[in-house]
């Protein structure tokens, strides 16, 4: 396995864990207090409607120019990336509310309970609400695969990647039987926001027309630069965020 | 709402985000990083200052609302 293509599994690994984490404690929060059965039947539904849209774009993409293609998924992976690594940045310095599966499980659960219930057997909450999450989230997924799939002309092991991460994530789920809160979530977008965004300047670089010194291996220098950079930008947050605080408590105290 | 207009929405949510200055700003990057590149000058370094520059820009405003 060359360094881009080990790149791209754990870009895609990585990103689909977070996005499965999430649709993982959705499903949860409406299996556990409705219906089962409606609630997986609504991930079946989904599942089948992501499968068709991969299906139907794949071949589309690895089809275009490799040039065309680079400019393209380039582009939408740097607009995905530093919205990702913005949010990270801020959460990491305290600036946002941190991810909390917990806390979204519950407040699911809550609306669940909330919701009117009709007769019968089937309950279209619970599928509507599975559908709905596991769609959205997977729609992250499915976008992430192809566009790192088609660019490498990998679409195979993007999906492979992919698949392990949701069985992982499934497994560990109905193992716990409770939503992953101790998965480091937080921490895990912070590092796909730095991959997307670092692939994201390489091959829309590369589309564009500019050559990278070293070629593949420049991306061995854009990855740990992002990364450093993204650190220093959050200890300077925290460090003016705790000035903040501490100003605002001698206001107070004086 | 219709649901053309419902469902352009969501591929706009889905696609720009909750900052169109990002995505605009990565447009033209690429868009000048293809500029140089046609020209004797070096073009790869267009873009990371792009996203340092778009990053800061994103985070300062995120902080100020």
């Amino acid at each position: 396995m060359s360094g881009q293509q080990f790149g791209l599994a754990l870009a895609v690994f990585l990103a689909c864990s977070v996005e499965a984490v999430e649709a993982l404690t959705i499903v949860l929060a409406v299996g556990a207090t409705r219906s089962w059965s409606s609630a997986l039947w609504g991930v079946g539904a989904a599942t089948a409607a992501l499968a068709a849209i991969v299906a139907a774009l794949g071949p589309a993409l690895t089809a275009l120019p490799i040039g065309v293609l680079r400019v393209a998924v380039g582009g939408l992976l740097l607009v995905f990336g530093l919205q990702w690594l913005r949010k990270a940045i801020l959460r990491a310095s305290g600036l946002k509310a941190v991810h909390d599966e917990d806390a979204i499980f519950a407040e699911e659960a809550e609306a669940a309970r909330a919701a009117a219930r009709a007769a019968g057997a089937f309950d279209g909450y619970s599928f509507t609400i599975a559908f709905k999450g596991v769609l959205l989230e997977g729609l992250e997924v499915a976008f992430i695969v192809l566009t790192f799939g088609a660019n490498q002309h990998d679409v195979g092991l993007a999906a492979a990647a992919a698949a392990v991460a949701i069985a992982v994530v499934v497994l560990a789920g109905v193992a716990a039987r409770a939503p992953l809160a101790r998965v480091p979530e937080n921490n895990l977008k912070f590092v796909v926001g730095i991959m997307l965004t670092s692939f994201g300047t390489f091959w829309g670089g590369e589309g564009a027309g500019a050559h990278w010194p070293g070629g593949d291996a420049a991306l061995l220098a854009i990855i740990p630069g992002l990364a450093v950079l993204s650190l220093a930008t959050v200890a300077l947050l925290r460090r003016a965020a705790d000035a903040d605080r501490a100003a605002i408590g001698e206001s107070v105290g004086a | 709402m219709t649901q053309l207009k419902r469902a352009a929405l969501a591929v706009w949510d889905f696609v720009v985000g909750d900052d169109w200055r990002v995505a605009i700003g990565v447009a033209v990057a690429i868009a000048v990083t293809g500029l140089v590149a046609d020209s004797t000058v070096a073009a790869w370094w267009v873009l990371p200052v792009a996203v340092v520059l778009l990053l800061t820009d994103s985070l300062r405003r995120a902080i100020r609302r």
